[in-house]
């Protein structure tokens, strides 16, 4: 059959090796060029048009909370563009990354005093102030462990029941982070309001002033893009080396067939737990990083929503392969931060309409769901692999010929069609 | 022996978390009777609505597997739809004999209404997914949720709405509980809704279809059902539910908004888990019990208070799950493959 051939991958010689990393080359092209282009504008070279337009229509804020985005929806992407199980409460672990660095990056525990190569900002007594880079490792661990927590009891259930439970995940967490004021007597999250201001990393800031080796402050974007892309690439690397090696070969396996991976020896349980501690690790960097990034870590902002968005970053650009995704949230994230905005405002503009756009964003985004699952199951940057396991009708060829054929298959329409013209010839005139 | 240390941790674990539970139960019985029974019945009558949900998430789940995440935003949208029928366009605000004919009106011109839109979804959307993998539709009901959702907030605003009821206001009393007065309207419709649809399951024709359709869709087809129309009027009954059950919330809750739907239908959904998904009697047990559930912690005096609401029945899905999947009222039934 030729689904066989085309299911079984291309032997390793037989591959170039310009097609093996023109899509990594291009990455590091594309951010070397962000980099120099903001660099330019920052150290003003350009001339005031290019630097509103850039204000305007791509702020480096609104590049650096899309890597954000980006990260999670990498995370997100293991476990359901890999894996094959839904998570619809995937905010849960980018809610806990953001309080791990809130924790341990700020003045809040204030009875405490640690301070392991921090940076707390001056005149602030007391709190728990670790380095940038350790928090980074605590909230990928941690995050890790509470992806298997939340899975190891889950994960024996049917897919649909899996996706209910996280989604309650999803909604707890960030409800303990909002009620968390007052959890027992111990004030936890500080409810409503918050925890901040979270340190300043210390990097090479880079301004007119004079660039140098200080406190990254509000304005310091470009620094921030540096280390953001640099976890952005870590979390890429990791998602394409597990993918290709026998990790990742038993996800594939368990999303296509879970009975037949089992039967052919995968522990279904353990795979599954690995799918999601990995995916969790990835939410815990980014929001250690979206701490860093807004200095504020708020309850309100983790909502079921923020998950819906992230599913269809995963599933705009094609679940399974990270550089459609990449590319899924990064258009996603920058049309919902600053892009819908724009068009807004310029369509408004053009025709003297007063419509407010940004109000229409989660009916977009629901849209863009349905009509891609409807249109394009596959994404608009698939994986092979992955069209092959989203198109192919769910029962055996015969068994979908023989039931409501016009109706139910479209893409057994055309065969139809062949059926009919065939039909129509054999008979005599 | 992974195996064996699961089977006798796992019922010992259960046990403990019910006597915990009983205890808890006593505690505050003892400590105070007559805010235990009020909770109780403040529990119970939201506990009616919920299993109104839940059996259009039981319905459609037992005919095509799918968790038709939708349904709480079409409920939304049965609230909103009831308001304004009843309040905007036939000007009813109080209980007299029009108020009655209007609520009766509008029971059924919002069944009608969620029934429609609960069809045309499926139509334009789940039908084609039929025979896709499972990950698909649910994502599609996802995105319609979204969109329902949309539909509401343009509808309505962002902001909480209070409609006048038509139902009797003000409470009455047994012994120390106060019970209000829409509360026995709100079980008459509740258990009269769930007779016909009983009747309609088990002993009318399109019943015997949608039974047969749910047990195995071709062979259902090739006995000469009509797979499609099967389908269809499950969703319209399931929508109609949903209808009803919003008419009802607006009435007696008498606020909803834009996003009425997600929680509550999330509650349902976790209600029609507990009594077994696919259990039309189940879904209605576990409807009462969620609502009990939420009543006694909200009320209690050792409760958790409302604010931990949600956390409680979420917990009370994933307890469920992890200790008996199949639910109260549910058979074991291995994969289709």
């Amino acid at each position: 059959m030729s689904t066989l051939e085309t299911l079984s991958p291309a032997p390793a010689g037989r591959r170039s090796f310009l097609g093996r990393v023109t899509w990594p080359v291009g990455f590091l092209l594309a951010a070397i060029l962000v980099f120099v282009f903001y660099y330019a504008i920052t150290m003003g070279y350009m001339g005031d048009s290019v630097v509103s337009f850039a204000r305007s229509w791509v702020p480096l804020t609104s590049i650096n909370e899309a890597l954000v985005w980006v990260m999670c929806a990498l995370g997100l992407n293991v476990v359901v563009g890999y894996a094959g199980l839904l998570d619809l409460g995937y905010v849960a672990f980018w809610a806990i990354g953001g309080y791990v660095g809130g924790w341990l990056m700020s003045s809040f525990f204030n009875h405490l005093n640690i301070n392991v190569l921090g940076n707390p900002a001056p005149f602030t007594t007391g709190g728990i102030h670790f380095n940038f880079w350790f928090v980074l490792v605590a909230g990928a661990v941690v995050c890790a462990v509470f992806g298997v927590i939340i899975g190891a009891p889950t994960l024996r259930l049917r897919s649909d029941y899996l996706a209910l439970v996280t989604l309650g995940f999803g909604e707890i967490i960030p409800q303990v982070f909002h009620n968390g004021d007052n959890v027992g007597g111990f004030n936890l999250s500080n409810g409503t309001k918050g925890i901040g201001p979270v340190d300043e990393i210390k990097g090479l800031s880079i301004n007119q002033a004079g660039s140098g080796w200080r406190s990254l402050g509000p304005f310091d974007d470009l620094s921030r893009y540096i280390i953001f892309i640099v976890l952005t690439a870590l979390i890429v690397f990791i998602s394409l080396r597990l993918r290709v090696g026998r990790l990742g070969r038993a996800w594939l396996a368990i999303r296509e067939d879970e009975l037949a991976a089992s039967a052919m020896g995968v522990p279904l349980m353990r795979t599954k737990l690995a799918a999601y501690g990995v995916g969790a690790m990835a939410g815990g960097l980014a929001g250690v990083a979206f701490a860093t990034h807004v200095g504020t870590v708020l309850p309100d902002g983790f909502n079921f929503s923020k998950s819906i968005i992230l599913l269809a970053m995963v599933v705009l650009g094609g679940m399974g392969n990270v550089w459609g995704v990449i590319i899924g949230a990064l258009l996603l994230a920058w049309f919902n931060s600053t892009g819908l905005k724009q068009i807004g405002t310029t369509i408004n503009g053009a025709f003297g309409t007063d419509i407010n756009f940004t109000s229409y964003t989660f009916l977009i985004f629901g849209a863009v769901l349905v009509l891609m699952m409807l249109f394009r199951r596959e994404g608009f940057l698939p994986e092979a692999r992955t069209r092959l396991v989203l198109r192919e009708p769910g029962r055996t060829e015969v068994e979908a010929l023989g039931s409501d054929l016009e109706e139910q298959a479209p893409e057994l329409d055309e065969e139809l069609a062949v059926l009919e013209h065939d039909r129509g010839k054999g008979e005599p005139e | 022996m992974a195996l064996r240390t699961r089977a006798v941790v796992e019922p010992v674990a259960a046990i403990i978390i019910l006597v915990l539970l009983a205890g808890w139960l006593i505690w505050n019985l003892a400590e105070s009777p007559s805010q235990f029974f009020q909770s109780g019945i403040d529990g119970l009558s939201n506990g009616v609505l919920y299993a109104l949900i839940a059996l259009g998430y039981t319905l459609v789940y037992g005919i095509i597997e799918l968790i038709n995440f939708a349904h709480g935003d079409l409920f939304m949208l049965g609230t909103l739809f009831s308001g304004y029928l009843v309040t905007t366009v036939l000007g009813l605000h109080k209980s007299n004999v029009e108020g009655w004919l209007g609520f009766a009106l509008t029971l059924i011109a919002a069944m009608a209404f969620c029934g429609v839109i609960n069809v045309t979804i499926e139509f334009l959307a789940y039908r084609r997914l039929r025979r896709a993998p499972k990950l698909a539709p649910l994502i599609t009901a996802v995105g319609m949720s979204f969109i329902l959702q949309q539909v509401g907030l343009r509808w309505n605003g962002s902001t909480q709405r209070q409609w006048p009821s038509v139902l009797p206001a003000g409470q009455f009393s047994v012994g120390s509980i106060n019970i209000d007065r829409s509360f026995p309207v709100v079980v008459i419709v509740t258990a009269g809704l769930l007779a016909i649809m009983t009747w309609v399951v088990t002993t009318t024709r399109a019943g015997k279809a949608m039974r047969a359709t749910a047990q195995d869709q071709d062979a259902a087809r090739l006995m000469g059902i009509n797979v499609n129309r099967t389908i269809s009027f499950t969703f319209a009954m399931g929508g109609a539910l949903a209808g009803a059950a919003g008419l009802m919330y607006q009435q007696t809750v008498g606020t909803t908004r834009y996003d009425a739907g997600f929680q509550l239908g999330l509650i349902a959904f976790t209600a029609a888990v507990l009594g077994g998904i696919g259990n039309l009697t189940g879904a209605v047990l576990g409807g009462l019990l969620i609502g009990v559930i939420q009543g006694f912690n909200d009320g209690l005096p050792h409760g958790l208070g409302q604010q931990w609401s949600q956390t409680v029945v979420f917990s009370v899905l994933i307890l469920v799950m992890v200790f008996k999947p199949t639910g109260l009222l549910g058979q074991t039934v291995g994969e289709k493959v």
